[in-house]
């Protein structure tokens, strides 16, 4: 098939609103957004482990500890349903691990700020958790179908992380004038940047045009990034928490909230790797996939010593 | 009857509608793959049950076994926090 009878193949597909499947024609951009996207998407469930990984043997109760490992266990589990979905594209997973390592493939922004106190563990589940679902629970309608059948079983598995961040900044907002003040300084300090986990406002967004005629996305940044305001605020509200923005307003006529200029300056500057924490997270990453290569040694030894085990 | 064969098994997933998961049909008998997708289709999807069809030879699979299934699946057993309703949600919070 060229790729003029690929293109109005796979078009037609898309025009109809069915999924695309592994072996079906598509165009080789297609493709490539969505390795790109997907790969990215793996990198950063298994990059995000790391900030709350921090906090497992500091957690205050053996309650917080199990919750807090599941968690993790999760994240880990959900880059490996996405790196197979990737996989299904036509690339290893050898070569998505080296993009990552070379920096060729980035990970969400957000993984490159430090959780310093328990309360952020609780702003993470909370907001970060938060924004991510309300992302990913768009991504259920994506066209390319192994990423949507990985969309529903996340979003299924995800329902607790958002509650148990939650749960935690509740308990600390009913705590001690310090525990108070610790959960709102955790919000100040992650409000923003999951503000920015959507990406550049509609009008600045480099990849969104094709995202869009493809069907991978459904729904602009700017219209997730509102979503996840207009449902955050009262959550707030209810536990006594202040959003950390002056501009706050609800609008009537939109019946959703403006908000203020988001700081898009950081934002680049922390994309590009000069964020608190993007030499530390890589290093992690590498140091560790190293210090594992034994096992993937010994697991193949062990193979080729009974192949049929 | 000394060279009688039923030929290889082969296990068969279908898809039924664009979008859904391959979920596992039953097995056919075949030659090759070619074969195995052709009998897929005739003794699976006579009905229109099928957008798509995946076989592969049984010899593939492994499966855990029903004897072990207690002690396989207990780690998941006792970790009712894997699941929302374990958490306490404020009185009033909306869309959690």
């Amino acid at each position: 098939m060229d790729a003029t009878a690929v293109q109005a193949v796979f078009q037609d597909k898309i025009e109809q609103d069915l999924k695309i499947e592994p072996k079906d024609p598509m165009p080789d951009r297609y493709r490539a957004h969505l390795i790109r996207q997907i790969s990215q998407h793996a990198h950063s469930e298994v990059i995000g482990m790391q900030p709350e990984g921090n906090w497992i043997t500091r957690a205050p109760s053996l309650r917080a500890k199990q919750i807090l490992l599941a968690k993790i266990q999760d994240e880990g589990g959900h880059g490996l349903y996405l790196y197979s979905t990737a996989e299904t594209l036509g690339i290893s997973r050898e070569e998505m691990i080296e993009q990552l390592q070379t920096g060729k493939a980035k990970y969400s922004n957000i993984f490159n700020y430090p959780a310093l106190t328990w309360a952020d563990i609780g702003a993470i589940g909370w907001l970060v958790d938060g924004a991510a679902i309300v992302n990913q629970v768009a991504l259920q309608r994506t066209s390319y179908g192994p990423y949507a059948r990985a969309m529903f079983r996340i979003c299924k598995e995800e329902s607790f992380h958002q509650r148990q961040g939650y749960e935690i900044m509740a308990n600390m907002m009913k705590g001690t004038t310090e525990q108070r003040e610790m959960a709102q300084d955790a919000m100040n300090r992650w409000w923003w940047p999951a503000l920015m986990m959507f990406g550049p406002h509609d009008k600045d967004s480099a990849h969104s045009g094709d995202a869009f005629k493809w069907r991978i996305k459904r729904k602009t940044n700017d219209e997730l990034r509102q979503k996840f305001i207009d449902k955050t605020v009262q959550q707030a509200e209810v536990i006594g928490l202040t959003i950390p923005d002056p501009d706050l307003k609800w609008n009537e006529t939109k019946q959703g909230y403006d908000h203020g200029e988001i700081n898009w300056e950081e934002f680049k500057r922390v994309i590009n790797g000069n964020g608190p924490c993007n030499k530390q997270r890589m290093e992690h990453h590498i140091r560790y996939h190293e210090e594992g290569a034994w096992v993937r040694e010994a697991a193949a030894a062990y193979h080729e010593k009974f192949p049929t085990d | 009857m000394a060279n009688d064969t039923q030929l290889a098994l082969w296990e068969v997933f279908i898809q039924s509608k664009s979008g859904g998961h391959h979920v596992h049909a039953g097995s056919v008998h075949a030659s090759d793959y070619k074969m195995a997708l052709q009998n897929a289709r005739d003794v699976y999807t006579r009905r229109n049950e099928g957008s798509s069809i995946w076989v592969a030879p049984s010899s593939c699979f492994s499966a855990s076994g029903p004897e072990e299934a207690e002690m396989f699946f207990d780690p998941a057993e006792d970790k009712l926090y894997r699941h929302p309703t374990f958490y306490t949600m404020p009185e009033g919070a909306k869309q959690i």
